[in-house]
């Protein structure tokens, strides 16, 4: 089966885990989805060498991943393809950056093979954030939470548009993939000589389904409000997750919980 | 119910796709807009519903479509789009059911009410919690269908509501559609399907409209078809009498 299929199968399954039933689920979307924000920014301010700092910002999605009964596995499978290209970022760094910082006996670490990996942490921490709250919420109820804070209404629709256009487009994308590959027989890919009216029919052939899509919602009374998303008010034990995550976040990035450990194993 | 006044457009300057335009559609009637491809037809359902702007005036119920009448112009119109992919855009039908009733204000008990009761005068109680990517094609168009019916529009438009589906899919969308007690304004160059489905048939030709009169009359008249790029019905024609 074409890949573009499967990666379309994929997405939607996104909205079967989003309704699924868990104390995670449960929980009102604005708190996760300030939570999300606050847990990426915390991971964005750690120092590019302060590696023992940022492993331990592992266990919020850790559990996460418990509460909710999403699998670690398909978090994963369904980041395959951007994973790699937010691992590639920090690659250089080794080359760039040789001052040594660590030295164990005979070995010695870089500050570029710290601040790689460092780069590689976040970007995966910030990617399972992501995935998590994608995979615990319905996009419309995140985009109700979004109103709720007064996100301005044309950023939310926009935002919900982006959501279902990339639905749209890989749809496209995998009917265009088809189209070549039954007159490209054994032909690998896409010939680059053929990548730019690809992309260009690409993009026009999207937009005209996006825009039929959308008429859809309008035709249907859409006028950027989400009554119709199904969210309870916001409960005390909304905010309790909420300041919980607040203050865990706060202790992982002051109280250095690596340094600590590692100071009772030594003295 | 609906009525077009001398109603021109083109997408592009110097190509008029419609020209002068003009019909009347009475509440209750069920009308069949048949054209060759690329006659206009899906424009001028555009136009009616406010995606399309042109010149002219369009009535519906007595007003105008305009920008600020458009709400409530949109209200009374439920337009099963061509396609059921663009058509159904959140994860299961239900949802998508539900998502017109609930921003016309209804409660969430009327809105589901009314769901259940669309559902069951269809049939189709068992797709209520599928999801919308893993029903099939005739499925997903009876879900459009019933998407829109749970709008309870006055009026409904559907675009080439036939098209690709297979022939048992076929029959049944053509008995729902011919259930229905509302108006009806129905696309489509299946003229099997128009013939048993509308009174009265309104030809697009060339932007302008090559003939109106009752189905039984028009959909006999094999030169009047054959000059505007179409057939008779199969069910009006002798197999024999084909000819290619
Ligand atoms: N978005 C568009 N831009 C430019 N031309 C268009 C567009 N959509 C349709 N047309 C042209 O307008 C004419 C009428 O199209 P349409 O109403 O879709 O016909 P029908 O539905 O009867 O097949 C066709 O000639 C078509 O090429
Ligand atoms: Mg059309």
């Amino acid at each position: 089966m074409n890949k573009m299929h499967s990666a379309l199968r994929e997405l939607a399954e996104m909205d079967e885990l989003a309704v699924r039933v868990s104390p995670i689920h449960a929980l009102h979307p604005a708190a996760k989805l300030i939570a999300t924000v606050a847990y990426i920014l915390v991971t964005l301010s750690f120092d590019k060498y302060d590696l023992s700092g940022l492993v331990p910002m592992l266990l919020w999605p850790i559990l996460l991943f418990a509460l909710s009964g999403i699998q670690v596995r398909s978090c994963f499978y369904k980041l395959r393809i951007v994973l790699p290209l937010v691992m590639a970022v920090g690659l250089f760094n080794p080359f760039l950056d040789r001052t040594i910082i660590l030295r164990m006996g005979t070995l010695t670490v870089s500050g570029g093979v710290i601040s790689m990996l460092t780069l590689m942490l976040k970007g995966v921490y910030c990617l399972m954030a992501s995935f998590l709250l994608m995979a615990t919420t319905p996009i419309d109820n995140l985009c109700a939470a979004l109103r709720q804070l007064h996100v301005p209404k044309m950023l939310v629709t926009l935002l919900l548009l982006t959501y279902r256009y990339i639905g749209v487009m890989t749809g496209e994308l995998a009917v265009m993939t088809d189209a070549y590959h039954l007159r490209a027989p054994g032909q690998k890919g896409i010939h680059i000589s053929a990548w730019g009216s690809f992309l260009g029919q690409l993009l026009l052939r999207s937009m005209d389904r996006a825009q039929e899509l959308y008429a859809s919602m309008l035709l249907r009374g859409y006028h950027q409000h989400f009554h119709y998303a199904d969210i309870k008010p916001f409960r005390g034990r909304d905010a309790l997750y909420l300041l919980g995550c607040l203050l865990f976040f706060f202790l992982l990035r002051s109280v250095r919980l690596a340094q600590l450990l590692g100071g009772l194993l030594v003295r | 119910m609906i009525e077009f006044q001398k109603v021109s457009f083109g997408y592009e300057k110097n190509r008029p796709v419609l020209r002068d335009l003009s019909f009347r559609i009475e509440r209750g009637e069920a009308v069949g807009l048949i054209g060759a491809n690329g006659a206009g037809k899906s424009t001028v359902m555009k136009l009616l519903l406010g995606l399309l702007w042109g010149e002219g005036r369009i009535l519906v119920d007595g007003l105008e479509v305009r920008r600020d009448t458009l709400p409530e112009i949109r209200r009374k119109l439920g337009f099963v789009l061509q396609n059921s992919d663009d058509q159904m855009f959140m994860p299961t039908v239900y949802e998508d059911m539900i998502f017109a009733p609930l921003n016309y204000m209804l409660s969430r008990e009327e809105a589901e009410a009314r769901v259940d009761a669309v559902l069951e005068r269809l049939g189709l109680q068992d797709l209520k919690h599928r999801y919308n990517h893993k029903i099939s094609g005739g499925e997903k168009r009876m879900a459009a269908i019933a998407t829109i019916l749970a709008m309870e529009p006055e009026a409904i438009l559907m675009d080439e509501p036939s098209s690709a589906l297979d022939p048992y899919n076929r029959r049944v969308v053509i008995r729902t559609i011919r259930e229905l007690s509302q108006t009806k304004l129905i696309s489509s160059h299946d003229l099997d399907m128009i013939l048993d489905t509308c009174q009265r048939v309104i030809l697009l030709s060339d932007g302008h409209i090559a003939a109106d009169g009752p189905a039984e009359q028009l959909l006999r008249d094999r030169a009047l078809l054959e000059a505007n790029r179409l057939e008779l019905p199969l069910s009006l024609m002798g197999r024999s009498q084909r000819s290619y």
